[in-house]
């Protein structure tokens, strides 16, 4: 649902998630120190792997979209990340659309980049049941955004989206809980085995 | 569980095969910027028929192409359900306080139109190009290094942690685990996630390492992309041609 295929959003809002995208995937890669690309790479690669199983629920199932988790663990290389994943999905399934690929990249990154910021100094700090509460907040607060900015970017597309796009907010729901509940579980699992993962936050 | 190895997508058969990589990558761009643009019904059309000429032309088997175009639909029921409903406009039918109108009937028409028209050029242009192919296109073409390292990484290791997130769900299954929305089944969840995250940040580790230890200089070598060849330029003359005829088709039709 996260994925705005081509042909729906206008030309205004393309570019402005072009261009937006653009910016901070430069600052992304810009931010990573050469010496740990291979690193968040490969870690980024285990976060797209993770994102395209499919978790079933009641007569239908989610994939999770990880912006939270992601924001806590790769910090701004979530931009660079998330991109490479989109382009890497258009490529094996061919589908994301090719000209909603900025807007589609900010939608799911910004909210989890912002939140990773927030959450990832708490988490940190926090022993391993706050840890996971934070944790989950965070994933929460994430895909609540994404949510959001989906549903933004659909209403500053047309008018005639504007019932649709209060709708598409409520369309999170069930996966703002399982996010939620999946991330917290996952950052008492790491906070328990591998804490340095998560109390270097920006450095993968 | 849909889990595949983003090494080997698919063979690359058909005419599309002929193209460098590159010219598909803005061939694609062109042509999905020129179908989101239009606004008749006509040109549309035409849109729909030019993308499954490219399809049929890529020889993509047709079982793959109704799967993914149904796993676009799902963004779809929504607007689909939602326009007929909620745009103003000549009403058309009613059900209780539902009404349908003809604006909103036509506007989800053409979304429907021009989203699997773009999707299906996407599909035949992109959809077969072997990732790796990808990534030497986008460093010719002047994409940052950096990221095309990243973007390299991504997809050769995500076919590996795909494999070890089947092994660790099948050894879950093995235990006894069971799907459903209760808490047990979340925190198993988490916990898998959890363990190919700290997996994934010891083989980096290791990658790391091995990649140090053979002197890795910060950069791949980027094998030499071969030079455009005509089939290059007869497909940029028929993707220009179909731009003008979509745009004017568009204009004057």
């Amino acid at each position: 649902m996260a994925h705005i295929p081509d042909g729906v959003l206008s030309w205004p809002v393309l570019a402005a998630g072009g261009v937006a995208a653009a910016a901070a995937v430069t600052l992304g890669v810009r931010a990573l120190d050469e010496q740990r690309i291979p690193r968040v790479a490969i870690v980024a690669a285990a976060f797209f792997a993770l994102s395209l199983f499919s978790i079933p629920l009641g007569p239908s199932s989610v994939h999770l979209l990880l912006g939270g988790l992601m924001g806590l663990i790769l910090g701004a290389a979530i931009f660079p990340a998330v991109l490479a994943a989109l382009l890497l999905q258009a490529v094996m399934f061919g589908f994301g659309g090719l000209t909603s690929i900025g807007v589609n990249t900010i939608n799911i990154a910004l909210p989890g980049a912002i939140a990773g910021m927030i959450f990832a100094p708490l988490v940190a700090q926090a022993d391993v049941a706050r840890a996971a509460l934070y944790g989950g907040i965070c994933a929460a607060c994430a895909v609540l955004g994404t949510g959001l900015m989906v549903s933004f970017s659909l209403y500053a597309s047309s008018p005639d989206f504007a019932a649709s796009s209060r709708i598409v907010v409520f369309s999170y729901a069930p996966l703002l809980i399982v996010e939620a509940l999946v991330t917290g579980f996952c950052v008492s699992f790491v906070k328990r085995v591998k804490p340095e993962l998560l109390a270097r936050a920006r450095s993968a | 569980m849909s889990l595949s190895s983003s090494l080997h997508v698919q063979r690359e058969t058909g005419l599309i095969e002929a193209l460098d990589p590159r010219s598909r990558l803005i061939g694609a761009a062109i042509l999905v910027g020129a179908i989101v643009s239009l606004h008749t019904f006509t040109a549309r059309f035409a849109a729909l028929g030019l993308a499954i000429a490219l399809v049929v032309a890529a020889r993509i088997e047709p079982r793959l192409i109704v799967r993914r175009l149904a796993h676009l639909e799902g963004f779809m029921i929504l607007l689909l359900i939602m326009l007929p409903l909620t745009v103003p406009g000549q009403p058309l039918a009613s059900l209780g306080p539902l009404t349908i109108s003809d604006r909103g009937v036509e506007r989800a028409f053409g979304v429907v139109l021009t989203v699997n028209a773009a999707a299906l050029c996407v599909f035949a242009l992109v959809g077969t190009l072997e990732p790796i192919r990808l990534g030497r296109a986008m460093a010719a073409l002047g994409v940052s290094e950096r990221f095309v390292r990243l973007f390299m990484f991504v997809v050769r290791y995500n076919g590996i942690f795909g494999v070890e997130i089947r092994r660790q769900f099948e050894s879950m299954r093995a235990r006894g685990f069971r799907a459903g929305v209760r808490r047990h089944a979340f925190r198993s969840y988490g916990n898998l996630a959890g363990m190919i995250l700290v997996r994934s940040i010891e083989r980096a580790e290791r990658v790391d390492e091995a990649m140090r230890c053979r002197g890795f200089s910060g950069r791949f070598p980027m094998r030499r992309i071969r030079p455009m060849t005509l089939a290059d330029g007869l497909f940029a003359a028929f993707a220009a041609l179909m731009v003008i005829m979509l745009i004017g088709l568009d204009r004057f039709a």
